[in-house]
């Protein structure tokens, strides 16, 4: 670019003054002395120059900078994937369990990226909301308290009573008061609760949604007790197991209805910078729910291996087999079980292949081990 | 106000040393005043029952973008109401990993470097995305992406060479007329001091235009359209000052300041195609060049238009031609190492404060020259010479325009 003797005409290159002075909206001169590949060899060094240690940099400077401060934010991402709320365990008359929730909504300010803070609706305090989780047939009590700043409510995928579904004129109460909602915990699956106070899209967009896992009771399922004992918290065929619950969702900081912000359990990039351990010889099961806002379909992709999918988890056989890519529209959601007992230990990505949501923040990693220490 | 009234009573009678410590008094008085409230806004910060919670504005405006082989380079000034903190920074709607120099928030009216080591592609477009803490994004598209000219005595001396071809080179040729002009009548001498005025009156109108572009694009902390009128009014009234020290000039003195006035607009040319280099935008045609070309040799013609009755020494002609176009050079070197629109702005506002003060000056000029009075700015001579004069740099400017 120094000489500019042997001038070409180029289609904008020939803009002037004002225009050309708004620094970098314009033009080209053909024959550019840097030559492309000169310029990615450049680029290539910088990478394995890079100052990212780890696992981060499977990500190569694709990633965002710095760290969340957990503590600030009231929770820590990586317990999100395996803490279960299951209430408070009482018997009915009739024999039933009832199980108590207490859930209460809260206005907090969280961080979802490192720096980038954003004013949160939440339950009980963290987005995503606790991963409710029960056993097919429990009598349910959600105690839910609104100490927030706007009209909220619970409605749950389930099935339920009318009065129960957390709408306007059903449970939707105003800041400062409580409802509680009452119905027995059916089908069993992998399923979502959320607030329904209009507008939804906001009241969703602002954190309010979460996980509500009903676990089969095998009682229930005699041909396949196997299978429904190793879905049922508590069991020893379920210990065997590593569960994770993952939301994917996504954050509009500025208001244009797009988001800013993508992530599965809200923290853009936390697994990336932490990859989630797992022992090598035992299953995993990810409970997968589908909550972004203003992107119709999310997807979640596995790499180097394939997995089954229990689509909403309302079944005890697959609905895929054997695949490595499945999409979830708005509100579903599913189970996911694969195994890397015949994989070589390592680093596995995971990530949904929208490639702008992973490069957005929704991606991680599995760090396969022999075992944990 | 009764009080008022019988200091004031009071301060007549008294004698010149104890008036002048009365007068220290007043002085001292508001500020002290001024002092106090100053301390109870501070103290009691009465504001505070206006604030609702509202995350600060934020404003960030991007100077100059650098792209090398190792990624790409923004120079960004905040323009909040309060310290903004840069959080993350997207580049074609990815996260990507940079450093801020210098780090930490950006106090209202600082720059910051952020560096990306982004793998850019030549000839293509990028968007980068600044969000902040608060979550607010600041967008900036590089429509094409070519590597900026670093800086080197070999691309500051092809820069000078460019300067001295769009700036130095047309005003020269235009005044190698003079010995053609020399003989032209009352009315040739009419029709070329209006031809001055009318290419004055073309580059005042662009100038002034193209200022306001650049105070658009400048951080809003520079109140670019104020900056501009100010500036421009400033200029005129202090080269108008300075002009008529010794009554209106005419001659050498006349010439000089039509130089003068063109030297600033060529300088804000200058500041404009250097910015383009930094840009990486210097895809020059050979025929802009020669469009610069024509359009500046009547720049030429006009400073000698004056001189038609003098016979000038030789140096002057040269000194002239240097102070019209000699600035395009420094204009490029200035635009190219350290651009930045308010910069622009500024050095196209006061050119064309002085340029409008050398259309006062001709005009002067030309009712006197001939003993006419405002009759001959209405000859046919002088409207011929004004049409002549913008149609041509109109035309000449299309060249130059995209």
């Amino acid at each position: 670019m120094t000489k500019w003797g042997p001038f070409e005409i180029t289609r904008r290159g020939l803009l002037w003054g004002g225009v050309s002075a708004a620094g970098g909206s314009v033009i080209c001169a053909s024959g550019s002395s840097l030559a492309q590949s000169d310029y990615s060899a450049g680029h290539s060094a910088h990478t394995a120059a890079s100052p990212l240690l780890g696992h981060g940099s499977a990500h190569g400077a694709m990633i965002t900078v710095g760290d969340v401060d957990e503590a600030r934010n009231g929770f820590e991402t990586a317990k999100l994937l395996t803490e279960w709320d299951t209430g408070t365990v009482s018997r009915l008359p009739d024999g039933r369990n009832l199980r108590t929730f207490e859930v209460e909504a809260i206005d907090r300010e969280i961080e979802i990226a490192p720096g980038i803070m954003f004013p949160a609706w939440t339950y009980n305090g963290r987005v995503p909301g606790p991963s409710l989780r029960a056993t097919e047939g429990d009598r349910l009590r959600i105690v839910f308290r609104n100490l927030g700043s706007h009209p909220h409510s619970m409605h749950f995928h389930g099935i339920h009573a009318a009065r129960m579904d957390g709408v306007p004129g059903a449970g939707l109460i105003d800041p400062g008061d409580e409802f509680v909602y009452e119905f027995d915990a059916r089908p069993f699956g992998c399923h979502l609760y959320h607030c329904h106070a209009l507008p939804l899209k906001r009241h969703i967009q602002k954190g309010m949604y979460g996980l509500f896992v009903i676990d089969p009771d095998p009682a229930r399922h005699p041909e396949l007790t196997d299978i429904a004992r190793s879905r049922l918290l508590g069991t020893p065929e379920n210990a065997e197991w590593q569960e994770f619950a993952m939301v994917m969702n996504g954050f509009d900081t500025n208001f244009d209805n797009e988001n800013e912000v993508y992530a599965v359990n809200t923290v853009a990039h936390a697994y990336m910078k932490r990859p989630i351990r797992i022992v090598r010889d035992r299953p995993v099961r990810i409970y997968l729910a589908n909550i972004v806002e203003f992107d119709p379909i999310n997807s979640f992709h596995l790499h180097g291996n394939f997995f089954d999918y229990f689509d909403q988890g309302t079944t005890l056989a697959p609905t895929l087999k054997t695949v490595d890519l499945i999409t979830q529209c708005q509100a579903q959601r599913g189970i996911i079980e694969f195994s890397f007992k015949d994989h070589e230990p390592g680093l596995y990505m995971f990530h949904p292949h929208q490639s702008e949501f992973t490069e957005l923040g929704w991606s991680g990693m599995f760090d396969v081990v022999e075992a944990i220490a | 106000m009764n009080e008022v009234s019988r200091i004031t009573a009071a301060d007549q009678t008294a004698g010149p040393a104890r008036k002048s410590r009365a007068a220290l008094l007043w002085l001292i008085l508001p500020m002290a005043a001024l002092g106090l409230a100053i301390v109870w806004l501070v103290v009691t910060n009465p504001l505070q029952r206006f604030g609702n919670g509202a995350p600060p504005v934020e404003t960030l405006t991007f100077e100059r973008t650098i792209l090398s082989d190792d990624g790409i380079r923004v120079l960004v000034r905040a323009g909040g109401s309060e310290p903004m903190t840069i959080a993350q920074v997207q580049v074609d709607d990815a996260y990507w990993q940079f450093t801020q120099d210098p780090p930490g928030p950006i106090s209202r009216g600082s720059t910051a470097w952020i560096h990306l080591p982004f793998p850019w592609v030549l000839g293509e477009a990028h968007a980068i995305n600044i969000v902040t803490n608060t979550g607010a994004t600041f967008e900036h598209e590089i429509a094409v992406a070519v590597p900026t000219p670093a800086h080197n005595a070999t691309s500051l001396l092809s820069q000078a060479l460019l300067g001295v071809f769009v700036g130095f080179v047309p005003v020269t040729i235009g005044m190698m007329f003079y010995p053609a002009l020399r003989g032209v009548g009352r009315d040739g001498m009419d029709f070329l001091l209006a031809l001055t005025v009318g290419l004055l009156a073309f580059l005042l109108v662009d100038a002034t235009a193209e200022a306001f572009e650049l105070a658009g694009e400048a951080a809003a902390i520079f109140q670019g359209q104020a900056m501009v009128w100010l500036a421009a009014a400033a200029s005129f009234l202090l080269l108008m000052a300075v002009g008529r020290r010794q009554g209106a000039p005419s001659g050498v003195a006349l010439a000089t300041f039509i130089a003068l006035g063109i030297g600033l607009h060529n300088l804000g040319e200058g500041l404009a195609i250097g910015a383009a280099f930094a840009a990486g935008a210097a895809g020059l045609g050979s025929f802009l060049v020669l469009g610069f070309m024509a359009h500046n040799i009547t720049e030429g013609i006009g400073i000698s238009a004056p001189l038609l009755k003098k016979r000038p020494a030789l140096w002057i002609f040269a000194a002239l031609a240097l102070l019209a176009g000699g600035p395009a050079v420094v204009g490029l070197w200035i635009g190219s190492l350290a651009y930045a629109p308010q910069w622009s702005a500024l050095a196209l506002a006061v050119g064309a404060g002085a340029i409008l003060q050398v259309i006062v000056e001709v005009a002067a000029y030309l009712m006197r020259s001939d003993g006419r009075g405002t009759t001959a700015l209405l000859a046919p001579a002088t409207i011929a010479g004004l049409t002549t004069g913008v149609a041509f740099m109109y035309g000449t400017a299309m060249l130059v325009k995209v």
